[in-house]
């Protein structure tokens, strides 16, 4: 067979000397590059009491944003989720009622909406389409769970809370 | 006279075409079609009397006729002006055209809102096409739009002042298709505005075509109002036997699952009803039952509608279930247990007008 590059070396197949035999040498070599390694930077944190700085553009669970004045700022467009490469996110959408222009930011609203986290892979997409600064991706990981059903994230959960009611 | 028809020889952008005279350059172009037809927001070739308002279709007469080979002045609209034996046109060949075309937009988006996340009609509007070929990406405007105090026309149409662009093809629909007309635009220039006098509310079996005809979406369909997005939707050809005379009973239903959605006519490559349908097939037959289905309708595959239409996909055959001896494998999680959104006893389709906040808390 015709050699791909001309990097290849024969394995060298001639019997050991005494002094390979013994092993000894390459014992020593072996725990001296395992002692080097103690002094080294190490590579991992101990991760609960440790964490790990996030990136700027670390892409992380969903949350859903409201204007200066506590509305939601969604009008259940449906950008995010034609976006969507796994059609993770969907909507329904309602109109809003006269006195209820303090909860939602125009006329259609999202009544309902959630992401499949079990679906989304947090490509960023629903963010960059959004034209209303609607869905933002936090620094924050989606949380593990036992049970598919803890991973359809609804409204309630995406949500940021209101920054009228905090202040009282 | 007994004299044969002579047909007129015309260039659009170099291409020859016969036509007829009294043809318009618009038509010459669009029985040549592909990229040299102008666009056209306010012409409609069913609609006597359209055009001539919008601008959009400006094209450059470098050759006036045979005759008189001097070019036209100006840009003229390619809607209104008939073809002369000898002509030649330049549309997309004139960067001159283009120019004016791309200033023609930016007119038309003056006064017309950014709500296109809102509005019902993004995604099939010939306003967001044009401004996303021709348009340029931000507006230079600086003041305040034109808005409208609110008008109820009625139960079945909504109507949005603030998006129109006075394209005056409602108009001639309800004039032309429904036996009274009952609606017109009012005030002059910049005030004007598409109205019903003293506020009367629109009941005429057809007037539910102004949905269709109107090129933005400041008349749009009240019970599709805001229950889902265009681009959710597939398109199906259907029909039915429709007791008007009149009616033609083919449609195009938008739907989701066994729900409709949404009648609308069927709309050609131009954005115009192929023909007109009666209000009883638009807005009373929300049942699959009331239609023959034909088949998906086909969608330009460059619109956001024809997203996620998989045509003549095979589905895999699922090997589990032979190794597993004819078993069904078993389902882990139904998403409804715990999705609260498409819940199976709520038919969004079966609501009079958008759903409200109380209809998701049955």
């Amino acid at each position: 067979m015709q050699a791909l590059t001309n990097r290849a070396k024969p394995v060298d197949r001639s019997p050991l000397t005494f002094l390979e035999k013994m092993y000894v040498p390459a014992i020593a070599k072996g725990m001296g590059i395992t002692f080097k390694h103690i002094f080294k930077r190490k590579a991992t944190v101990s991760f609960p009491e440790q964490r790990r700085q996030f990136s700027p553009v670390f892409r992380g669970l969903h949350v859903l944003n409201r204007d200066e004045e506590g509305r939601e700022r969604c009008t259940a467009c449906g950008l995010c989720a034609v976006a969507c490469p796994a059609e993770a996110i969907t909507m329904e959408a309602a109109e809003r009622k006269p006195g209820e222009e303090h909860l939602y930011r125009e006329e259609k609203y999202a009544a309902r909406y959630e992401i499949n986290m079990l679906r989304c892979i947090f490509c960023g997409f629903c963010e960059e389409a959004c034209p209303k600064d609607a869905i933002y991706m936090s620094e924050t990981f989606a949380p593990s769970n036992y049970q598919r059903k803890g991973f359809i994230y609804g409204k309630q959960d995406l949500l940021i809370p209101d920054p009228k009611q905090q202040s009282k | 006279m007994a004299e044969e028809k002579k047909l007129f020889k015309v260039k659009i952008d170099n291409i020859s075409v016969e036509v007829e005279p009294g043809t318009t350059i618009l038509n010459a172009a669009r029985s040549i079609g592909g990229d040299v037809v102008p666009p056209a927001m306010c012409y409609y070739s069913k609609l006597q009397g359209s055009g001539g308002k919008c601008r959009t279709c400006l094209v450059k007469v470098t050759k006036g006729s045979e005759a008189d080979p001097r070019p036209m002045p100006k840009l003229v609209a390619s809607c209104r002006t008939t073809v002369m034996d000898g002509m030649e046109v330049a549309n997309i060949t004139s960067p001159e055209v283009q120019e004016a075309r791309k200033g023609v937009v930016e007119f038309l988006l003056l006064n017309h809102p950014l709500d296109c996340p809102v509005c019902d009609q993004a995604g099939e509007c010939d306003l967001q096409n044009l401004s996303y070929e021709h348009g340029a990406e931000a507006t230079r405007y600086e003041f305040k739009r034109r808005t409208f105090d609110k008008i109820d026309i009625g139960d079945k149409i909504q109507l949005h002042m603030t998006r129109c662009i006075l394209c005056y093809r409602c108009v001639f629909t309800a004039d032309q298709l429904t036996e009274k007309r009952e609606h017109g635009i009012l005030g002059r220039g910049d005030a004007s505005e598409i109205s019903t006098y003293i506020h009367q509310s629109l009941d005429n079996n057809f007037i539910g075509n102004v949905i269709d005809v109107c090129p933005v979406g400041a008349l749009t369909d009240k019970t599709f109002r805001f229950k889902n997005r265009v681009w959710f939707l597939k398109p199906m050809d259907a029909h039915r036997h429709c007791e008007d005379p009149k009616c033609c009973g083919k449609t195009v239903l938008w739907m989701r699952g066994d729900e409709v959605f949404r009648v609308t006519a069927r709309k050609d490559k131009y954005g115009e009803v192929e023909d007109f349908i009666c209000d009883t097939c638009r807005f009373d037959k929300k049942e699959k039952s009331d239609w023959i289905i034909e088949g998906p309708r086909k969608i330009d595959r460059h619109s956001v509608i024809s997203q996620g239409h998989y045509v003549n996909t095979v589905k895999p055959k699922d090997p589990l279930v032979e190794v597993l001896d004819g078993r069904q494998p078993k389902l882990l999680f139904d998403i409804h247990s715990t999705s609260e959104v498409n819940r199976p006893e709520i038919d969004l389709s079966k609501i009079e007008g958008p759903a409200h906040s109380d209809d998701f808390n049955k």
